[in-house]
């Protein structure tokens, strides 16, 4: 049996910078995030939380520090169970593609989740150029859904979207979350939306030992 | 009438575009020299019923020169734009795949090529290689791959770090399967595009430089030999003999280049669906 205190996803004194000289973004950050919570990451434009959120989920190396899932490192190969879902969707889907075979990148949701996602069928005939990017969004998070997905990390993601469509996404994510007990970090900068969807809330500040000016 | 939409119209476009440009090729190829032949009794014949672009002042038919000379010009251009777009291809992939060292190796050619200016670099080439055939198909088919080089270099470079490639690598996905899935298809209507176009610049090139005295002899029927013999005959009022073949070249350009143009917009995924 694994260890229960290993369990979750990791973040152990992270820090990380970009170009030798620069100045540390961050510094010495611990985070754990355990599966079926929801830990809400929360800070000042520009102090980071995109870049410990593309570090978790394994798109950056730390220049010191690992990242751990149940105590082992991300795997390089296969289906990573940490996924990511963006701020700008229009940007994680291939313009070429039609929707059909951007859903089923990875996996076939069926056609009860797209139901409650609120994917119509006609939609996956069309190009993403056709979507809007609430209705792109829901693609993105169906995508992801899959059976060995264990954890998500959120960046941003509905920023972009308006506040019915913000609704919609989120309650759809948060029940998929629930039934699948995912474990997940939610980066935003909206203090509101991370004290209702979250069940803890972190301040990048406040365990980040780099100094944000 | 239904209205059609721009697909079917571009495709039309492109269909009349290819039709003209493969029936000259064909017609000067398979042309026999009897079609030009020497013919002292109809010199200088303005054009007319017998001689539909008149005659030249050997008498030769200055349509029949004029197709074989576009078909030869044709000849070159393709060999030119299959040796260059090859060239291209291997250079821009390497170096967008490798970085580093060979980028900057690759780039450093593309900067030397394109520094030199490119008619003085064929005038260079085909006079190192003694003119004639030889040299003009040599120059004109290893100088035209600079540009697409950076093209195809910039495209690989935006796929590979684009989110949608990287999620790719993250869902599980084989370097092969993301190269055929994301990374081709992006790069190839481009790269198809840039070699079409490479065709107008290939025969004006393969004229200058026959015109200019350093290409394709002057029994040959090429187009820059036929132009740069009307210059002579121009003062003296024998204006088709340049107007008609210039402007058959000009047709010739200008529908490479209604097909490249077109093909981008078929090919666009923003305006594919218009």
């Amino acid at each position: 049996m694994q260890d229960k205190s290993s369990e979750g996803l990791a973040a152990g004194n992270i820090s990380f910078r970009y170009g030798k000289s620069a100045d540390w973004i961050l510094r010495g950050i611990n985070l754990t995030v355990k599966p079926g919570e929801r830990v809400g990451l929360i800070g000042p434009s520009g102090c980071g939380k995109s870049t410990l959120a593309r570090i978790i989920a394994g798109y950056e190396r730390p220049l010191e520090g690992e990242v751990l899932l149940n105590g082992s490192p991300l795997p390089k190969k296969g289906y990573c169970p940490v996924q990511m879902i963006y701020q700008h969707p229009e940007q994680a889907v291939n313009p070429r593609w039609k929707m059909e075979k951007i859903l089923c990148e990875a996996w076939t949701p069926d056609a009860e989740l797209l139901k409650d996602m609120g994917i119509e069928r006609e939609w996956l005939k069309r190009w993403p150029a056709e979507l809007s990017g609430g209705e792109l969004q829901r693609f993105l998070i169906a995508r992801v859904l899959g059976p060995q997905t264990r954890f998500l990390v959120c960046d941003e993601i509905s920023t972009m979207l308006d506040v019915i469509t913000q609704a919609q996404v989120w309650e759809i994510l948060l029940k998929a979350a629930e039934r699948q007990e995912l474990g997940m970090l939610v980066v935003t900068h909206n203090m509101a939306l991370a004290k209702r969807v979250c069940t803890r809330i972190v301040s990048l500040p406040e365990i980040n030992g780099a100094e944000y000016r | 009438m239904k209205k059609c939409n721009t697909r079917t119209r571009v495709m039309i476009y492109i269909g009349f575009a290819s039709v003209y440009l493969l029936g000259i090729f064909f017609w000067g190829l398979f042309m026999p020299e009897s079609g030009y032949d020497v013919n002292y009794a109809d010199k200088l014949l303005p054009p007319g019923s017998g001689h539909l672009f008149g005659t030249d002042f050997m008498g030769r038919d200055m349509l029949m020169r004029s197709v074989k000379g576009i078909s030869v010009s044709l000849l070159t251009a393709a060999l030119a734009a299959g040796i260059s777009s090859v060239i291209a291809l291997a250079f821009g992939v390497t170096a967008a795949v490798f970085g580093g060292r060979l980028d900057s190796f690759v780039n450093w050619c593309v900067d030397l090529f394109m520094g030199i200016p490119h008619l003085v670099l064929l005038i260079l080439i085909s006079f190192m290689l003694g003119r004639g055939a030889k040299g003009v198909t040599a120059a004109v088919a290893f100088t035209h791959w600079p540009e697409l080089t950076r093209v195809v270099r910039a495209e690989v470079i935006s796929v590979r770090s684009s989110q949608y490639v990287r999620a790719a690598y993250k869902m599980g996905k084989s370097r092969f399967s993301v190269a055929w899935g994301h990374v081709i298809p992006h790069v190839l209507p481009v790269y198809l595009v840039g070699v079409i176009l490479l065709f107008p610049h290939a025969v004006m090139h393969e004229a200058s430089i026959t015109f200019l005295g350093f290409g394709l002899p002057a029994e040959e029927p090429a187009i820059g030999v036929i132009l740069s013999e009307s210059m002579k005959y121009i003062a003296m009022g024998k204006w088709w003999l340049m107007l008609f073949p210039g402007l058959m070249l000009l047709l010739a350009v200008m529908l490479f280049d209604i097909i490249g143009e077109n093909l981008k917009r078929l090919w666009n995924p923003d305006s594919g669906n218009e």
